[in-house]
């Protein structure tokens, strides 16, 4: 928890989170985003983790407060806990699977419907890395070639074709629509990861930046559904109600 | 030609002792009795003791030539011990011990006709004897050894245990070091069905979750097209047995234990060659149980069952395979917790572990419930209410998803982790924050995995409250702070790197090899380091899977065994249980009896001795 008060640019936090059905690479990207790391199967992430990581722009210094969520269905109903007061919000789909892409656009409806109004949203393909992605990602950022071209040799076990299920029009389409910003990345190979960071980072309007911790630090907010607590002093019986809806 | 085995207080028993307690099947077979094999060369010591005929003068079925021995205990009893074990009515009792690989204890010249001899050794009578009176075999009579034993004794330390390690014997264990490599999923072409089921077969253990509609759950091995005919097959028997109101507790085929337990609307299904008793793997199945409990608690897990039988439960247990399957693994491996019920604390000093508990106490949140130090998978301190105590079964599921299974840790960042402690509250969910110290602070660069996940220190703080993150956060940070600056962090990650002691810093100059000690009032052990001997994965399950032997013939039902002494051609052995503390060690094949009982005293006195700075007594309690 490094202090960032002598930094010569003005710093300031933003809490951002990320959404997306489990196993889209949620934690990779922001294991790329804080380690620059990848780890091959890596298990799925318990309950939330909590990262930070500095971002400079020219002007500023943006600390992100990152609430990496687990995707399982079960944990979705603690996601508002993690998106209250979030400025930004990451929402990740794996461009292998067509599921995923639904998922995010529930996940971006209930961002719209539930959370603060200015929050910044990205959507995020990720799996690039799987998809002969040399011609198709071009769009992007063409500056990368050896990453492009080291995700298509090493996409060893598909040489007859592309895993790509989702297309980028689809995907840009959807996105312009519902005025977000749109990425394909792979965490694998770092491609456009950064990217996405910086991207959000200068799209978080100046206005709602303080210059502490920020909302993101909202710890103190307590809502009423606290269904799930255990109640300590009371006998057992009624002590918690589990609130799983499954 | 006798191989001087005149100290085994051992009756041969066989596996079927080991069963006759679940009385609902026919013993196996008895294992086949080895003809004599050639010598290994690199047992010069059997040899000569081969060499040295008369090591005991009379058959090792008689009384033995001690009478009658007081032992003071270092627990300050005092135990009488007349050394009978000439009671037929005892022998191939259950309170026997079976070293598996007893039937092979021969020297070069034995002929099979000897075998019978050298094999049925005196049991130990005296276990139906008021409390008082210790039982034991504590006392060998060295003085009554030649000059040329005692020369040769000097050397048996030499020999460690497993050293003789011959294959034949050790057809279980051979494919041990394969027992944790996947099985090829469909999309490999190179495998065929067969070949991937003959591998699945292959496998030492299984478990197996459905639930009792035969929906399956889990497997530890094999996907599910590979092994949904055998799901269906147990589910079948398991209900057959249900539906005649006789639940089905267990059978043999072959060499493999199957033991089913029914919880709720799930069967666990163990299937083992390793030898455990049904008491061990039905634990084991427990802690799986546990670990599904711990995802949903058990009002949602009745639920969803009550609403709809045939629900798939592996939607909402998704991602969670990788928590059983290392839960799975780590009984597999073999674990002194899991098999003891007991925690491992790490060894610091009192005083350090009193500032330690201060300087946690100090920071606590309001909203806390447990606070945890860990360091190498080694409870450090504990701070907890006054009324309410942690149970190891709730910490095992904790160590095991921070320690054993990579998906914490590997993530990086601090966790908040929702999660259900069965043995504490089986209806909601507590919140976990987690928080692993080494690296963190420095270099952020440093490489993940650079640390040893044995040597780091993780903080767990634990609250009913699921908005308590940043209050968690704050007190970390500050108990770090306060840590660091009393020098205490340095202490910890000195001991964590120091690992365990090891026997000869505990007491030199003992012959024996490894050791566990529980001490039962605080529901914790201790153990001596597996370097280098056990340190394979191999030794390591053998040296687990005789503690296991023991530790389920010293707990079997009607034994009333207080201490036990097992001999076989690659260990000794010796058990030792009484109201206090359970004890265990092994040594090498030639080690005395003598030399087990001095062994095992100056163990005990050493942790008695230590106790304090070996388990944590109390623990911070606020």
């Amino acid at each position: 928890m490094a202090d960032s008060a002598g930094a010569p640019r003005p710093s300031s936090s933003v809490k951002l989170v990320l959404l997306g059905e489990a196993a889209v690479g949620k934690s990779s990207l922001v294991l790329r985003f804080v380690n620059n790391d990848f780890q091959e199967n890596k298990e799925p992430t318990i309950g939330a983790a909590f990262l930070t990581q500095k971002c400079n722009l020219p002007t500023r210094t943006i600390k992100f407060e990152i609430w990496d969520t687990a995707g399982q269905e079960r944990f979705a109903s603690l996601a508002p806990m993690y998106y209250r007061n979030a400025q930004a919000a990451l929402v990740v789909y794996d461009l292998t699977k067509p599921t995923s892409l639904i998922k995010a656009k529930h996940w971006v409806a209930e961002l719209q419907r539930q959370a603060s109004p200015g929050i910044v949203i990205a959507l995020v393909g990720n799996k690039l890395d799987l998809t002969n992605a040399s011609a198709a990602a071009g769009g992007n950022s063409e500056d990368e070639d050896e990453e492009s071209s080291g995700a298509a040799g090493g996409d060893g076990g598909d040489e007859s074709g592309d895993a790509r299920k989702i297309s980028t029009e689809e995907a840009k389409t959807y996105a312009e629509e519902e005025s977000l910003l749109f990425f394909e990345t792979s965490a694998k190979t770092g491609h456009n990861v950064s990217e996405v960071f910086t991207a959000i980072a200068n799209a978080i309007p100046e206005t709602s930046l303080k210059s502490t911790r920020g909302p993101g630090a909202s710890n103190a907010v307590s809502r009423g559904g606290d269904e799930q607590r255990v109640n300590l002093t009371g006998p057992r019986g009624d002590a918690a109600k589990d609130s799983c809806a499954c | 030609m006798r191989t001087g085995r005149e100290d085994a207080g051992v009756a041969r028993a066989s596996d079927e002792e080991h069963y006759a307690n679940d009385g609902d099947d026919t013993p196996p077979p008895l294992p086949p009795r080895p003809l004599p094999g050639p010598q290994p060369s690199h047992e010069p010591h059997t040899a000569a003791a081969a060499d040295r005929p008369a090591l005991q003068s009379k058959p090792t079925t008689a009384v033995s030539s001690m009478n009658i021995q007081t032992l003071s205990f270092p627990d300050g009893t005092r135990g009488t011990f007349t050394s009978g074990g000439d009671d037929p009515s005892t022998k191939g009792s259950e309170n026997v011990m079976i070293p598996g690989d007893l039937a092979s204890t021969r020297g070069p010249n034995a002929g099979p006709d000897e075998l019978d001899d050298n094999m049925s050794v005196a049991t130990f009578a005296p276990t139906l004897r008021p409390p008082g009176d210790l039982a034991s075999l504590l006392a060998g009579g060295p003085s009554k050894r030649s000059p040329a034993w005692q020369l040769l004794r000097s050397q048996s330390a030499t020999v460690q245990p497993f050293e003789t390690m011959r294959l034949d014997e050790d057809e279980t264990l051979s494919e041990f070091p394969k027992e944790f490599d996947d099985i090829p999923d469909e999309s490999d072409k190179d495998w065929s069905d067969w070949d991937r089921l003959v591998l699945w077969k292959s496998k030492l253990k299984h478990y197996m979750v459905l639930s009792s509609a035969g929906k399956p759950i889990y497997s530890r091995h094999g996907d599910l097209a590979l092994i949904n005919s055998s799901m269906g097959v147990v589910q079948t028997i398991i209900s057959f047995y249900e539906g005649a109101k006789n639940p089905l507790l267990g059978f043999t085929a072959g060499s493999t234990r199957f033991v089913i337990a029914t919880r709720g609307p799930l069967y666990f299904v163990a299937i083992s060659k390793l030898g455990e008793s049904d008491t061990q793997l039905r634990a084991q199945l427990d802690a799986l149980y546990m670990q599904i409990l711990s995802t949903l608690t058990l009002p949602t897990l009745t639920h969803i069952f009550a609403n709809r039988p045939s629900t798939d439960l592996r939607k909402p247990l998704e991602g969670t395979e990788s928590l059983l399957s290392s839960l799975a693994d780590s009984f597999t491996k073999g674990s002194p917790s899991a098999l003891l019920g007991a925690l491992e604390c790490l060894k610091i000093r009192k005083s350090h572990r009193h500032a330690i508990n201060n300087a946690f106490l100090k920071s606590r949140a309001d909203n806390l419930l447990y606070g945890l130090i860990v360091a190498g998978g080694k409870l450090v301190s504990v701070i907890r209410p006054r009324k309410h105590s942690l149970h190891p079964s709730d910490l095992q599921l904790i160590f095991n998803m921070l320690f054993e299974s990579g998906g914490v840790k590997a993530g990086g960042g601090d966790n908040w982790i929702p999660l259900c402690l069965p043995a504490f509250n089986n209806r909601g969910y507590l919140y976990m924050y987690v928080s692993f110290l080494d690296g963190q602070d420095e270099d952020p660069a440093t490489p993940t995995g650079a640390h040893s996940i044995h040597e780091e220190t993780a903080i767990i703080l634990i609250s009913p409250d699921k908005e308590s993150f940043f209050a968690l956060q704050q007190m970390k940070d500050d108990v770090v702070a306060e840590l660091q600056k009393r020098g205490s962090l340095e202490i910890i990650k000195t001991a964590a790197r120091q690992g365990r002691p090891k026997v000869a810093e505990v007491a030199p100059g003992l012959q024996i090899s490894h050791f566990l000690f529980k001490s039962k009032a605080n529901v914790q052990f201790c153990m001596s380091a597996l370097d280098p001997t056990f340190s394979d994965p191999v030794s390591h399950r053998r040296l687990m899977s005789l503690y296991h032997n023991m530790h389920a013939t010293v707990h079997a039902k009607h034994a009333h065994l207080k201490v036990i002494h097992c001999v076989g051609t690659d260990s000794t052995s010796l058990a030792w249980v009484t109201p206090i503390f359970e004890f265990y060690c092994v040594a090498g094949p030639n080690a005395s009896r003598h030399v087990m009982t001095q062994g095992a005293n100056r163990v005990i006195q050493w942790a008695k001795r230590e106790e304090e700075r070996l388990f944590i007594i109390g623990g911070g309690v606020f």
